[in-house]
């Protein structure tokens, strides 16, 4: 066999497989993407119902009720429109009202928010991109929030 | 004072970088000796003060000295000692300075361990690993300076984040910097041939074992990582496909691939051009999860905080190595000549195979990690892709990999026989029949994948020892034989069966685990009793204990099976009054044999209860244990004489010239 037929096999399998990984990929994209949505977004119905959506922004205040079974409400709030979120399960030990939180799941036909997941932040110093973002573009982020803010004037040596 | 010597130590070791990134390559070029000479010293010297200046901040961190506004906003006098230590890199700066650290350390390992190497391959590798030294000490120097004073004191530092108060942080970033730095090396070797445009089989046996090296602790540093998150992060699983892990996971494949090619390269001399790309794409790929993880552009536990700059700091470093050294791979590659050949079904092909796979694996990881962040940046759009699309792809992917394994050991170099391999391998591929069949009985259509994962798993542990057992003539039945067949047998012949069998470990714990794992979210009161998989947790009541710098609720479960007692667990919540009453979970295990209970707690309800997340995770310890043996087995293959020992002198007594 020559090298010019070893290379022909080699480079024929090459791109036999990456077809393959580039057809497995678009495929598993399509499904599996998920949109991060602002509270405005939703109350906008940029997420169809029943299509699976990320929801961010800050727990409102005063909003958490749990009831039976381990079931809990409350609302997701960017400042300018609040959504109701429903979850059965345990929230992260983060997840306080006023804080920022990320939930994963669906709006029902009644425009409440199942969730599915909830992510709340790893330190309380920080605050997700995506919330940051979302309270910037309404308006409410103070940069005194500003993550990881020394509160001693700190000197450059 | 202790943090101005620690400073100054690192500006003293960026002065030495520069001198090393200059010297050795002048005179490699011109054959002066005492210039090439000189790289030796400055890599040792260089390692002295940055290991000076991690031992400064040390001395900081133990000391508590608050003035250092990288102490203060990462520890607690109150803190465990041992968290004093390993808060040194529980932070964005400390981390860098370790990264820097483990930088110089291999620089100076090939100092002084590479006599062996032709002078003007060694001065070039160590201008090579300067560049990236230097690179990070100004990264370090101007974005992320440790040292930084505060102009008042205070009196408490503001703790280390309490999710990081585990002996995991002792382990997992130390392991995981020394696989993702200790690629450089392999980096350092592939850009300093390319300059010399010269290469050859001793080439791959002195690269071989730096990247076995690295490969080795990225594999712990992963598998460290994959059983802290599991039992700290309270969700009770062990693989996330965070963009965190993926950056991880990515040297890896690309690393396990670079393993697999330089055999090839050593051996008979062929896939040159491809060993070069992959050894300078599995440092690119270490950048870039550095990049990930440390410019916050990703959200996760990894990440301590944002600055814009540090970002584009890294980016631009980035650049410059990667752009740098593809661009030197195009222009000079051409001149690299043409190894050995060998036939469509051989060993070479089989690692062929084994290499088009992890690549294209690697690949798919990319992109399902960096898509959300360019579609992002073109169209605004905030996207997350998430576990079931790496299932989709990277399943499909490994497939067939598993599948070759056993087939790649058995075949022959340069021309092999799969008709004989599959008939050596008819024994395991019976065991792997059974196992699928057994399965399939026990389970019915419940799970479709599990049997074929099962089956699939044992072929691949099976296959393994069939290649010990053809190699030690296990059926000519004489102890002797056997004995002096198994001694004789090279080192690097275990460890290569050792980590594909650990392969196959890791395989049967992901599909038991995930398959027979059984899950319970229910809220209890005290003296009821939650069941799941046959035993029998009663809720006996709440402990309250206080901790050094925590204070801690616990509830306390008495574990029984078939009526009697066999352990207690004990999940807890801990609140951290010094970071505002953050509170973290502490999940309980109890450990049966490789399987797991695991139960951590939910919150407190206004009825008394308590909401608790209680697991039954069957086999789920093989899956870190498969991670250590397969370390292990690179273990095994770096003590091989042949490694040992080094590459034969010939080739490098040739007095080696630039080509032009």
């Amino acid at each position: 066999m020559t090298r010019k037929q070893r290379r022909l096999i080699l480079i024929g399998s090459s791109l036999g497989v990456l077809a393959f990984a580039v057809a497995l990929i678009l495929s598993s994209l399509r499904e599996s993407i998920v949109f991060f949505n602002s509270p405005t977004d939703i109350a906008d119905n940029k997420a169809p119902p029943g299509k699976r959506v990320r929801l961010g922004g800050m727990v409102k205040m005063g909003s958490v009720e749990r009831g039976y079974d381990l079931q809990i409400r409350f609302d997701v709030t960017d400042g300018n429109r609040d959504i109701p979120v429903s979850y059965r399960g345990i929230v992260p030990d983060l997840f306080r009202e006023g804080q920022g939180v990320i939930a994963e799941g669906h709006v029902e036909p009644g425009g409440t928010f199942k969730a599915e997941t909830v992510l709340a932040k790893h330190d309380e110093n920080y605050m997700p991109r995506e919330i940051v973002e979302t309270l910037k573009k309404q308006g409410h982020w103070q940069e005194t929030a500003a993550p990881n803010a020394v509160p001693v004037k700190a000197s450059a040596k | 004072m202790i943090a101005e010597l620690g400073h100054y130590a690192l500006v003293l070791a960026l002065a030495l970088a520069l001198i090393q990134s200059i010297s050795p390559v002048l005179g490699a070029h011109k054959g002066d000796v005492a210039l090439m000479k000189l790289a030796d010293s400055t890599a040792l010297a260089q390692f002295g003060f940055v290991a000076l200046s991690f031992a400064a901040l040390t001395a900081c961190y133990v000391m508590s000295d608050f003035s250092v506004a990288n102490v203060f906003e990462n520890s607690h006098t109150q803190m465990p000692l041992i968290y004093k230590f390993t808060s040194v890199w529980g932070n964005h700066e400390g981390s860098m300075l370790l990264w820097v650290l483990i930088l110089s350390l291999f620089g100076a390992l090939v100092a002084a361990f590479g006599a062996n190497l032709p002078a003007t391959l060694k001065a070039n590798v160590l201008a090579v690993q300067s560049w990236i030294a230097a690179a990070f000490y100004l990264f370090i120097l101007f974005t992320s300076n440790p040292f930084r004073r505060l102009a008042e004191v205070p009196v408490e530092g503001r703790d280390l984040n309490p999710i990081l108060q585990d002996f995991g942080l002792a382990v997992h970033p130390p392991m995981l910097y020394l696989g993702y730095v200790g690629f450089s090396i392999a980096f350092s070797f592939a850009v300093a041939a390319l300059i010399e445009g010269r290469i050859d089989a001793a080439w791959a046996r002195w690269v071989r074992p730096w990247t076995l090296l690295a490969w080795m602790c990225l594999t712990v540093g992963i598998a460290m990582g994959s059983y802290w998150a599991y039992y700290e992060l309270g969700w009770g699983g062990w693989w996330f496909w965070d963009p965190v892990e993926n950056a991880s996971l990515m040297p890896w494949l690309a690393g396990t691939a670079l393993l697999h090619s330089a055999v090839v390269m050593e051996k008979r001399n062929a896939l040159k051009v491809w060993t070069i790309l992959l050894a300078i794409l599995t440092f690119s790929l270490s950048l870039i999860g550095t990049f990930l993880v440390r410019s916050g552009v990703l959200t996760s536990v990894h990440t301590f905080s944002n600055d814009p700059a540090r970002g584009l700091f890294i980016l631009i470093i980035l650049m410059v190595f990667i752009g740098g050294s593809l661009a030197l791979f195009a222009w000079r590659a051409p001149l690299l000549k043409q190894g050995g050949l060998f036939a469509p079904i051989s060993r070479e092909s089989a690692l062929v195979f084994n290499n088009l796979f992890l690549a294209t694996a690697c690949a798919t990881v990319f992109v399902g990690t960096l898509y959300p962040l360019v579609l992002e940046a073109l169209t605004g759009d905030k996207i997350s892709v998430g576990a079931p699309f790496f299932n989709l792809t990277f399943g499909p992917l490994f497939v067939p990999l598993l599948i070759a394994v056993p087939f790649g050991q058995l075949l022959a170099w340069k021309r092999g026989d799969l008709y004989g391999v599959a008939q050596r391998l008819l024994a395991a591929c019976a065991v792997a029949m059974v196992g699928l069949a057994a399965t399939f009985a026990f389970e019915g259509t419940q799970a479709v994948f599990a049997p074929f994962g099962i089956g699939l798993a044992l072929f691949v542990m099976a296959g393994a020892v069939t290649d010990i057992t053809e190699r030690t003539d296990l059926r000519s039945l004489s102890l002797a034989t056997i004995g002096r067949r198994a001694a004789g047998m090279p080192r690097s012949a275990w460890g290569t069966a050792v980590a594909h069998f650990a392969l196959g470990i890791t395989l049967l714990g992901i599909v038991c685990a995930s398959t027979w794992g059984s899950e319970r979210i229910v809220a209890l009161k005290p003296s009821q009793t939650v069941s799941i998989s046959g035993y029998d947790l009663s809720f006996d009541g709440m402990v309250r204990r206080d901790g050094s710098n925590y204070r801690e609720t616990a509830a306390h479960f008495t574990v029984r099976k078939a009526g009697s007692v066999i352990g207690v667990m004990e999940p807890s919540k801990r609140t951290f009054p010094s970071r505002d009453g953050m509170s973290t979970t502490e999940a309980a295990l109890l450990t049966r044999g490789v399987s797991q209970l695991y139960l951590s707690l939910g919150d407190n309800n206004a009825d008394g209860s308590i909401a608790v997340r209680l697991y039954h995770k069957p086999l789920v310890l093989l899956i870190w244990l498969g991670a250590l043996v397969m370390a292990l087995g690179g273990a095994l293959s770096l003590s091989d004489r042949r490694l040992r020992i080094g590459a034969p002198k010939p080739a490098a007594r040739i007095l080696a010239q630039p080509a032009e």
